[in-house]
């Protein structure tokens, strides 16, 4: 470790360390939360499946942040990648992580939840139709040749964070990098079956109502968070996180009145999230008031996007693209009209005398994706040349849910024959083959 | 006059609806049913409890039609129903005693035929 870092080193605050706790197991709460909200947009047949996409990112990037990701993130300020210093947790300790006041264990453990979620995000370009074993070796590679790199660039000391960039809480590696890497997802892994032939329709919109809400509830910690502390930036992030969301639901429902004449369940969901997003990158940089502009001003062309998806040949099931690579995106750029240094001590944006800001900002809006799609697409190729990314038609048909993972969401239990293992010795139970 | 029952796979009903309307053969009834027919059972796994699911999902059709359109209609539900695997179903064709149309008081042949044919 560099000398002079250790002289910089700060004193554990107990405050900032209690409040880091929490908002990590707030953020790790959320990939649950997106769980609930991808399974009930889904049809019943494949829900479990959704859920366990999810929920299998904990159990998967959680092994490779520790193991490698974390290191290659936030190890060091190379332009372009971290260095290989904390990997395995080597180093990693009580001691302050440098440029705050919390243990380095917790920095970590409350990254590590960020690089779940991200992986987890982009499940929803592919549910429905991608093979759980494909999905989950994609997504071990992607936490690491993906999201560790723009992590480094967005917040870990790498070349856009270097060039004055701002982006509060993951505009870059979360957003727009699940966003993106989504598109690309749905390229690759192909339209499901009935796609364009049949109304696909959310199975459960009270699970998608309950999984958008607790998605907010956790984003308190997403943001409130990333100023590591409890300090001016945090506070201003938490309060944020409360006022755009809620300008975008209004929006939404609005929205929803003008197009349709009724207020959709569902579309709120998405607008709760949709305006979560939006302040992502923005929340410890602009004022509140501007925060509420964002809500506003921010849905719209994520409505009009959603509007549009489906009408196009790419079938990005649960639009990752327009809640979050779209809303990212927007937000990023955001900063660079209205960023007040009053309100965050860092730098104003072009609104208050700094247009240079507008062109930082442009230039992660530019690189983020191009390089989300890209390092995507060729990553999900290489996988399907050794790999079926998809099983056949009939397991479509039949759902992902008794194909994968021999469990349906909700069996009825009619006609199930307990089959004991004493049993099972003398009669080989026939291997299920729709 | 017959009634034809048509048994299929759910995600086949699509289909069997798009034939049917293709062989402008109305008035049909659908429900969810449970069957078991051929197919191989699925075994599924819940927290150590291996059990066998023998019944599967299937759609059931019910369309009163009169004698000239059996055959249409019959064929219109293999055309849509068929995948070529065991469990696509099947379809029984019962005689009809006698038919009305709640509406007008109409019966048999009057009552089957759709409005404005």
């Amino acid at each position: 470790m560099d000398v002079t870092i250790i002289a910089q080193a700060t004193e554990i605050d107990t405050g900032d360390t209690a409040w880091m706790l929490a908002a990590s197991a707030l953020v790790l709460m959320m990939t649950i939360a997106l769980g609930l909200f991808y399974a009930g947009l889904v049809r019943s047949k494949n829900a479990l499946n959704t859920f366990m996409m999810c929920v299998s990112a904990i159990g998967i990037a959680g092994l490779t942040w520790a193991l490698i990701g974390y290191s290659l993130a936030f190890d060091g300020s190379g332009d372009l990648i971290g260095g290989l210093n904390y990997a395995g947790l080597h180093d990693v300790t009580f001691a302050p992580r440098d440029g705050t006041t919390i243990p380095h264990l917790v920095f970590f453990a409350f990254q590590a939840t960020f690089c779940i979620i991200t992986v987890a995000l982009i499940s929803g370009a592919v549910v429905e139709r991608m093979r759980f074993g494909a999905w989950m070796v994609f997504a071990a590679l992607w936490s690491v040749l993906v999201y560790s790199v723009l992590a480094h660039w967005g917040f870990g000391g790498g070349w856009l964070q270097e060039g004055g960039t701002l982006d509060f809480a993951g505009g870059i590696a979360v957003e727009m990098a699940s966003g993106f890497s989504a598109v690309a997802a749905a390229v690759v892994v192909g339209t499901r079956r009935d796609y364009g032939r049949v109304g696909l329709l959310p199975h459960n919109s009270v699970l998608v109502l309950l999984g958008g809400g607790l998605l907010w509830f956790g984003w308190f910690g997403f943001n409130g968070g990333s100023g590591f502390g409890t300090g001016d930036a945090s506070v201003l992030a938490f309060a944020n996180t409360l006022l755009c969301p809620a300008a975008a639901l209004f929006t939404w429902m609005v929205l929803d009145l003008i197009r349709g004449r009724k207020v959709t369940a569902v579309g709120a969901a998405t607008a709760i999230i949709a305006g979560c997003v939006l302040i992502t990158p923005a929340g410890g940089f602009v004022s509140p008031a501007w925060a509420l502009v964002l809500g506003v001003v921010g849905a719209i062309p994520v409505y009009m996007v959603i509007v549009y998806r489906p009408r196009t040949g790419v079938d990005e099931t649960l639009d990752v693209l327009a809640a979050h690579g779209v809303a990212g995106f927007l937000g990023i750029l955001f900063i660079g009209f209205v960023a007040q240094q009053s309100w965050n001590g860092v730098s104003d944006g072009w609104f208050y005398g700094h247009i240079g800001q507008l062109g930082d900002q442009a230039l992660a809006a530019l690189a983020t994706p191009l390089y989300a799609f890209g390092a995507t697409f060729i990553l999900l190729k290489a996988i399907e040349a050794l790999m079926p990314l998809r099983g056949p038609e009939r397991d479509e048909s039949l759902g992902m849910d008794s194909i994968y993972h021999g469990e349906e969401a909700y069996p009825s239990g009619e006609g199930a024959i307990l089959v004991t293992p004493e049993a099972g010795e003398e009669q080989p139970v026939p291997v299920a083959q729709p | 006059m017959k009634l034809v029952i048509g048994i299929v796979r759910p995600e086949k009903a699509n289909d069997v609806l798009e034939a049917l309307y293709r062989a402008e053969v109305r008035g049909i009834s659908m429900s969810r049913v449970q069957g078991h027919g051929g197919e191989l059972d699925r075994v599924e796994t819940y927290r150590g409890s291996t059990v066998m699911v023998e019944v599967s999902d299937k759609v059931r059709f019910e369309i009163a039609v009169s004698d000239p359109f059996v055959d249409p209609t019959v064929n219109a539900i293999c055309e849509g129903a068929r995948t070529g695997e065991v469990g696509d179903g099947k379809i029984f064709v019962v005689p009809l005693e006698s038919v009305v149309r709640i509406r007008t008081g109409e019966t048999d042949e009057a009552a089957v035929t759709p409005v404005g044919a």
